[in-house]
Formats: structure tokens, sequence, C-alpha cells
């Protein structure tokens, strides 16, 4: 072949030099378990979602979201997000405020009507959920998805357990919960109100399997000294009787007795049924007590007062008398015998509540201990067939580990029925902050979520924390730092000094060409979030 | 100066972004983009400066529509890219020697010019020691002539190609094969050495720029931009070795981000001898975090702490935080492009 015009020697590619070889250790592309996923109590792919969300592809964000939770709207409004606490990017500047980006995908869902259907074929099996709380309903969502039928029942007139008659609307706007129990109801399951299971022995002659969901209902009560004329309630009467439409005479001078979100929740509502004066009584400090601190900030921003160290040692009409407490060495409240008068219209005790366990009191292989049923790793009671779950297990008590527990539930539940044990799959391992290149993420502080005026909050029942506006959602959203799963950044793509990297277009992610890679390793160093382990060749 | 996207999570910094208009992400994202330098090529492991010519070729295929041509100096580059009979160049190029490359670009230059190939354009690129030192007669003169030629420095700091000897361009208390870490003052000595982009804007040509393989959209836009231009243009890229600084190969970036962050290598552009913008530092560090990672430095940190030596080289890069405004940038430029909205 003639050469061109000045070219002595033809030369090839350096194509054929296969650098490869000269490889001691390989990059491999991992998917690491995103700390947020890890702490969501109903075992939420958060990071997966924000990863939909970011595009705006709300309606897939949605979905994904829905594969473990079939509350958004709810979570976004009530979840203490123990995600956000664990979020990486909180290490950098502030956490990424994953809650208000599923309130937004919520509330977008319920606006346009989103709904979900059921595309697994029929088992022919019937499984029985007693109680509508939020632990009964997601048990229900996932076992119809499963393709059960479901039947769910419950006590009370209307659905939502807690969410209905515990949280209080200002904290969950009613319209809200509804629009998302009848989604569920509309997928198929059938709920049947004003239906209380007294005998869970009796239900399992009827269905294939039960799923017990009866919260922790009963209040529990204290002896206090009390005159003929005191008026003392329990606070989820109180706020029971509230979500009624049925507000109990409290009084201008309210002592609420406790120090949990309950007391917290009760005290509030006081402030906006009229008292000009809500004081809480517990008897440890502020930095024991059980209440989230942005529900004490809140209650303290709406006019309720505060008495740490105190007991409530008797009441009278008008009057109550409390005693200081001081905390001796373990940090145990001692009494000190002295005392002090309250101004008192009524006292709400709001010291814990206790589970009704006489749907199993026919069941004698079910164990009870600190006054919880006890279940194994699998949501099973002793009874086979026997399921349970929410607050009437061992459970933090909170709406999202009753849904977490629901969803565990429903797989366990569905693995009996078909004879195959439900095995989980395989946990990542953890991603870490020191495995990512934060240098790549641009700054971005978080957004603020808008608040009720502190004046207008005690004369309503409307929310006082509002959701962000598409815009705002979306930036939150963007500030995920996809810890530990590629997000398609192209770093390890370009930053190759060999390209030995190939980009296998949208959504198909990378892999290396290992005829070139010489394995130095830059692409680990620079995948911002930390999605390439280098690991030894074997020799 | 790139235009940085706000609030995509990586949009800024990042090779590129699945949430970017195309338009807007780095030619390096692009699957099609030329692999002016392609694999095979015989480069240390980690290599900055195969990673930076690439990034700067390609950039320059974009911009010239690939009608360009490239001449290299004599270096590491040229060697492991061209050994007989393989070649990792997929753009035209030409080698004749150590000293010379800017005179034979003014050559290509000047030849296309009278065939009346005007749009075809040259690129001239070598290493610090054939830019900063032996190839430098030549290269002024390319500057006070003005011919149309884009060239390049790849600055790895020293003579890396023939065994790691000291450059004009190898810092001060660096240990080198002919600057060894002996002695009362150990590694290259202090007040020697030289700034070949200040020389190039005392020429007052059109366009000089330095810029680092750590920022890869300040790196294509400068090159975009320099192609923008007619006439002699020069533009000094940071490229660390692993080799010749002892750095671990996985780590060659994240020194290059150091040397900014730290103030050591002030990332700026000038236009006729005027500083037009600087790349401020996003989250300064001390420079001891710049040359732990490394090597040459060691005798800094081993037997014992040199706090005179170390302190010495952080006076340097706080004279280039003052003197380039490198905390103060968007004060004196404005805010970068996109996020003043
Ligand atoms: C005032 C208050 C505020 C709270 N605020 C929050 C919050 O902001 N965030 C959070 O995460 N958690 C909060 N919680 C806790 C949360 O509400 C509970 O952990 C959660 O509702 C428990 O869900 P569950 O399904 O186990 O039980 P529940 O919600 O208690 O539901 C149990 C259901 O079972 C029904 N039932 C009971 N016995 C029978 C029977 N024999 N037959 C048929 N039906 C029966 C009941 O009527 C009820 O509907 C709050 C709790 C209270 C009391
Ligand atoms: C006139 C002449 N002197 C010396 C050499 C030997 N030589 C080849 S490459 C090189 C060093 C190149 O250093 P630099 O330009 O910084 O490029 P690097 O290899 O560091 O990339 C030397 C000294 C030569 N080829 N020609
Ligand atoms: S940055 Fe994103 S992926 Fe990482 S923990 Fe936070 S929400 Fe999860
Ligand atoms: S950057 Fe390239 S050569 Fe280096 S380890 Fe990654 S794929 Fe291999
Ligand atoms: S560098 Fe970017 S594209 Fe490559 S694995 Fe990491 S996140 Fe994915
Ligand atoms: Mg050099």
């Amino acid at each position: 072949m003639k050469a061109p015009f000045a070219i002595t020697l033809r030369v090839g590619s350096s194509l054929a030099n296969k650098t490869g070889a000269w490889r001691t250790e390989r990059p491999v592309y991992v998917d690491r378990l995103p700390p947020c996923n890890d702490a969501c109590p109903a075992g939420e792919n958060v990071q997966r979602w924000l990863y939909h969300a970011e595009s705006g592809e709300y309606e897939t964000a949605w979905r994904e979201l829905m594969r473990d939770n079939p509350f958004p709207a709810v979570m976004g409004r009530v979840c203490y997000h123990p995600c956000q606490t664990a979020c990486n990017r909180g290490k950098l500047d502030e956490e990424v405020g994953i809650n208000a980006v599923e309130r937004f995908l919520g509330d977008e869902a319920i606006r346009r009507g989103w709904t979900v259907s059921v595309t697994a074929p029929p088992t022919g099996k019937r499984v029985l959920v007693v109680g509508a709380g939020p632990s009964g309903l997601a048990a229900a969502y996932h076992l119809r998805l499963l393709g059960h039928e479901v039947t769910v029942r419950d006590a009370a007139p209307r659905a939502g357990g807690m969410m209905r008659y515990g949280i209080p609307a200002y904290r969950l706007a009613r319209d809200v919960l509804d629009a998302e129990v009848d989604r569920i109801a509309a997928m198929g399951v059938t709920i049947e109100l004003s239906s209380p299971v007294p005998d869970a022995a009796a239900a399992l002659r009827d269905f294939d399997a039960v799923f017990l969901a009866v919260g922790a209902q009963l209040s529990r009560r204290t002896e206090i000294p009390a005159g003929d004329s005191a008026r003392i309630l329990d606070a989820l009467g109180v706020l029971r009787d509230v979500s009624e439409g049925e507000p109990p005479l409290l009084g201008r001078r309210v002592v609420v007795y406790g120090g949990g979100n309950t007391a917290m929740d009760v005290a509030r509502t006081a402030r906006r049924l009229g008292a000009t004066d809500a004081v809480v009584v517990y008897r440890r400090t502020r930095e024991r007590m059980p209440a989230q601190p942005f529900e004490v900030a809140e209650a303290e921003q709406e006019g309720v007062r505060m008495r740490w160290l105190s007991t409530i040692a008797a009441a009278d009409g008008g009057t109550v008398t409390v005693e200081r407490m001081r905390l001796d060495e373990t940090g145990f409240p001692r009494p000190t015998g002295e005392y002090e008068e309250l101004a008192a219209d009524s006292v709400v005790l709001a010291i814990g509540q206790d589970v009704d366990r006489s749907v199993v009191a026919t069941l004698p292989r079910v164990s009870v201990a600190d006054g919880v049923v006890q279940v194994g790793a699998d949501m099973m009671t002793g009874q086979p067939g026997v399921f349970a779950g929410g607050d009437m297990v061992p459970s933090p008590r909170t709406v999202t580990a009753a849904v977490g527990h629901g969803k565990q539930a429903a797989r366990y539940i569905d693995g009996w029925l078909r004879g195959e044990p439900y095995a989980p799959p395989p946990r990542h391992p953890l991603a870490t902050f020191e495995r990512l290149n934060t240098w790549y993420y641009s700054d971005a502080p978080a957004t603020v979520r808008p608040t009720l005026d502190a004046a207008r909050r005690v004369s309503t029942f409307a929310e006082v924390v509002g959701g962000l506006d598409e815009g705002s959602a979306l930036f939150e959203a963007r500030r995920c730092m996809s810890c530990g799963n590629c997000f398609e950044c192209d770093n390890c793509f370009g930053v190759c000094p060999d390209n030995a990297v190939v980009k296998l277009g949208p959504g198909e992610r990378y892999a290396i060409d290992l005829d070139f890679c010489k394995g130095c390793g830059i692409c680990v160093t620079e995948c911002p979030c930390g999605a390439i382990d280098l690991v030894p060749e074997e020799t | 100066m790139s235009e940085r996207v706000r609030f995509f999570q990586t949009g800024s910094f990042a090779v590129g972004n699945r949430l970017l208009p195309l338009d807007a992400r780095t030619v390096q994202s692009d699957p099609s983009r030329s692999n002016s330098l392609t694999s095979g090529h015989r480069a240390c492991r980690g290599c900055g400066e195969a990673l930076g010519a690439r990034y700067v070729l390609d950039a320059a295929m974009r911009a010239t529509g690939g009608r360009l041509v490239t001449v290299n100096a004599t270096g590491c580059l040229e060697v492991f890219s061209t050994p007989y009979p393989e070649t990792s160049w997929r753009v035209p190029w030409l080698h004749s020697l150590f000293g010379n490359a800017p005179a034979v670009a003014s050559g290509v230059a000047t030849a296309l010019k009278a065939r009346g190939r005007t749009d075809i354009r040259v690129l001239g690129q070598g290493g610090d020691g054939g830019t900063v030192d032996i190839g430098f007669g030549c290269l002024s003169g390319m500057f006070e002539r003005g011919d149309d030629v884009l060239f390049v420095c790849y600055d790895n700091q020293g003579y890396m190609n023939t065994g790691v000897q000291r450059s004009g361009a190898t810092p001060p208390a660096a240990r080198t094969s002919t600057t060894q870490a002996v002695g009362p003052e150990p590694g290259n000595v202090f007040g020697q050495g030289k700034s070949a982009p200040l020389i190039a804007m005392a020429h007052e040509i059109p366009y000089v720029a330095t810029a680092t393989i750590a920022d890869l959209h300040d790196l294509e836009s400068k090159v975009e931009r320099a192609m923008g231009f007619h006439g002699a243009r020069y533009l000094h890229v940071l490229v660390p070795c692993p080799l010749g600084w002892g750095g671990d190969a996985a780590q060659t970036v994240r020194i290059a981000r150091l040397a900014v962050e730290s103030g050591l290598f002030p990332v700026f552009e000038a236009e006729r001898g005027e500083v037009t913008a600087v790349s401020p530092i996003r989250h300064r560090v001390p420079v001891e975090e710049y040359l732990r990672p490394q090597a040459r430095f060691r005798h800094l940190f081993e037997p014992e702490r040199r706090a005179d030596v170390i302190d010495r080289l952080q006076a340097g890069a706080d004279r280039n935080i003052e003197r380039f405004g490198l905390l103060r940038a968007e004060e004196r430029f404005g805010p970068p492009l996109g996020e003043g909205s």
C-alpha cells in the first residue's frame, strides 16, 4: 500500500497494546445502602425515590415510594424522619429534607388522583386484619398487592387508628388521611368498621391467616388523690372526642400530666379549644422528655407552659397540688416535700398507653411480656397463622414503625400462606460519609417548610406546617447525594486517563474495559457517591 | 470561566449530569467524544498528563469541528503515546524536537495560512521542561509574532520523562533527582523558577489561562474560549505525576484539587495582559494537606516536621490568594455566570 505524502512508516493504533495487563487492582461498581434507607422504619428506598423526584418524574418517584409505604402524604406530615437524622448530607451542610419531599409527592398523588392497581393473580387465600390503624392498613395494602383477599375489621366508626383518633388535625389534615385510606380500599380491600374482633381464635376459623394490629389504645391511669369536684380526663379520650367533633369542656386553665408527644398534642389542643393557660407538668427535665424536641418547641410557640421536675400530688375542683422533684445521681426523680398549688379547671392525664390483650386471651400459645404481645422475626405470634405488629408488639410506637411492621408481616404471611418462607434479601453494606467525594456537590443549604403564624395557630386546627411548592421540592430532592448508588454523573467515564470506562447509556450505567484499565483507582476516588470499589486482582 | 449551574447536586462540578441539557454538559461526558489520546498508551497508572491532554484536545476538537493539527514537544506525552509502530493519537500530530515545538507550531500555522486554510487551527503542546525551560525562546517568539497557535503546557513540575529532574516549574522544597532532600534546605531551592503564565501575560497576547485536571468544566471552557481568539494564546494546565511526585495513582485528581484549594496553584484567565477572572477557592485547605500525600515532600514531615519550610510554602500560597483574590473572587469579578439570577 502506498503511504501518503511525507509518510514513510505506516503506524498502527495503540489499541493493540492491552494495558489491562498492568493491573494489580480493579474497579468494581457496587450498590451500597444509603443511611437514609437504612434508617427508615418502613424500609423505604429513599435514595431511589429521590432520584426520580430529582428528574421531576414525580409519579415514578411516588410509585417507588409506594412499593414500601402506602401513606406518603401522612408520612410527610407525622413521621419523625429518622432518615434525615441519618442523612449523610447533615455532615456536609444540612440533611436533605426527605420528609418534605415525601409530603410533596403524597399531596401531588392525591391532587392528581394517582392510584395503585393489583396485578398479582388471585391466590384464593383470605386474610383477616384486626385494626385499621397504620399497621393494619399497611399490611392489608401489601397483602392485597400480593393477590390475597383481605378483610380489615375495626372497632371504631372510622378507619385510621391513632392517625385519626390520636394525632390532631393541625398536624394531619383529615382529608389527606381519608384520601390515602380510600385509595387502599379502592384496591379491593374490604374495610368493616364498627366491627370489633373480640377473639382472634374464633377469627382464625374463617380465615387462612390473621394479622393483629390493635395498637396501644388504653390510657394508663395513675392514683391521684382527688376531690369529688376535680375534673380528670385522659388524653386519648380528649383527642378522640375532638376528632369526632365533640370537644370536651376543659375550662380555661388546663393541666396536662406527662412528658410525651401525647402530652404535647393534648396541651396544644387545649389551647385551640380556648384554654388561656395550658401547663404541662412533667416529673423529669426537658432533656429527659420523651416528646420530640420540635413538638415541645411548637407547643411553646403556641403558649403552652412547661413545669419540669414536678408531679401532681392531689387535685381538687379548681386547683392541683404539685410537688417539686429533684433528680438523684442516677437521674431518677425524687420527691422534695415542697408543694405548690396551680389553678386548674381540669387535669388531663397523658402518662402512657397500654395494649388491650383481650383479643389474644383465648390463644394460650401467644406469649405476652412487658404488656406487649411477643412475635418472632417473622412477625408471627406463638400461634401459627396469627401475626401481629404495630404498637401492640415491641416497637418504638410510631406510625412509621407500624407501617414497617405491616409490610414485613405481609411478606411473611404471604410466604407462610404459600408454604415458601419469606427470606429477606441481604442488605448491602452501608454507604458511609467517608466514601463520598463531596467536592463535587454544589453548595446548597436546605429549604425550609412554611409554618403557620403562631398567633393564628391557637385559634384553628388548620395544619401548622405547610408543604413545599414544586420548585422547592425539586431543589430539595436534588440536594440528595445519592450515597452509594450511581446517579450517572459521568465522572468515572470522564476521569479515566486510559478511556477504560464505557458509558452504557441512560439508566444503564457504566462498565470497565478491562483490556485497558490499569487499575489506577482514579475513578474510585473521584466517584462522588462512593459507588466504586477497588479490589485486588487475583494473581 | 465556565458557566456554573445552580441547584443540580453535582451539575457544576462533575463530568456530566443526567439532568443537564446536552449543550451544558462537558465534552468528556459525551460517549462520542474524539478520544484524541486513546487507550493503550503507555503512561503510568493514574497519569495526570495523559488525562489533561485528552481533556484539552477533545475540547479543542469540538471547538474546531475536528479541524485541528497538533505539534508536540519531546517528553512523556510524546514518548508514551508513540512507541513505533503504535500511536495513541486520533488527531493529526507532529513531533520534532524537545525545544522547538512552539516554532514548529508557528511554522504549521504559517503554512496553513499560505495555503488559505485558516479554518484549520494549530495547537502546540509540551511538558513544563519543553515549555518553561528549553522551548522558552521559541515560545516567546511565537507570542511576540502573534502566530495563530494555542500553546498548551502540561505542567507536572519536572522533567519526568528522563527521571524527574528539576525544571523552572518545580516548586520550592520539592525533592527531584537533581534537588535531593539533603542538607539544611532540602529539596528545590526557594526563590528560583518562574511563572510562565505571568511571563506570557507580559507579552500582552490575546489570551492566557491556567487550569487543572481537577475542574473539567473550567478547563474545557478555557480551551473553547482560547479557540475563539486568533493569534498566540497560552494555556498552562497543572497535571500531577504519580511517579515524580510520589503520590498514590488514585489521588492524581485530588492532588490537583488540593493544589488549587490551598492557593498554591492560582487558576485564572487573562486577556491582553490583564487578569479577567479567577476561580475562587471553594474549601480552603492549609498547604500541608496538599504536601502530605506526596513523597517528594516527605522530608518536610519525616524524620521531623519542618515547620519552617512548611510555613514558607504557606506564605507562598497566602501571597497567591492575596495577589489573585482567590477568596474574594466573587467580589472582584461578580458571581460566576448562572448564579446571578
Ligand atoms: C396523640 C398521639 C400522637 C402521635 N403522634 C405521632 C406522630 O406524630 N408520629 C408518629 O409516627 N407516631 C405518632 N403517634 C404514635 C402512632 O400514632 C402509633 O404508633 C400508631 O398509630 C400505631 O399504629 P397501630 O396500627 O399499631 O395502632 P393504632 O393506630 O392504635 O390502631 C389500632 C386500631 O385497632 C382498632 N382496634 C383495637 N382493638 C380492636 C379490636 N379488638 N377489634 C377491632 N379493632 C380493634 C382500633 O380501633 C384502632 O383503629 C402518636 C400517638 C398518639 C396517641
Ligand atoms: C535537546 C534535548 N535535551 C534533552 C532531551 C531529553 N529529554 C527528553 S524528554 C525530557 C524531559 C521532558 O520534560 P518535560 O518537558 O517537563 O515533559 P514531561 O516528560 O515531564 O512530561 C528530556 C530532558 C532531549 N530529548 N532533547
Ligand atoms: S444524601 Fe440522599 S442518599 Fe445520602 S443519606 Fe441523604 S437522602 Fe440518603
Ligand atoms: S480510572 Fe481507568 S484505569 Fe484507572 S482504575 Fe478506573 S477504569 Fe481503571
Ligand atoms: S462516578 Fe458517577 S457515573 Fe461513575 S459510578 Fe460514580 S456516580 Fe456513577
Ligand atoms: Mg514535566
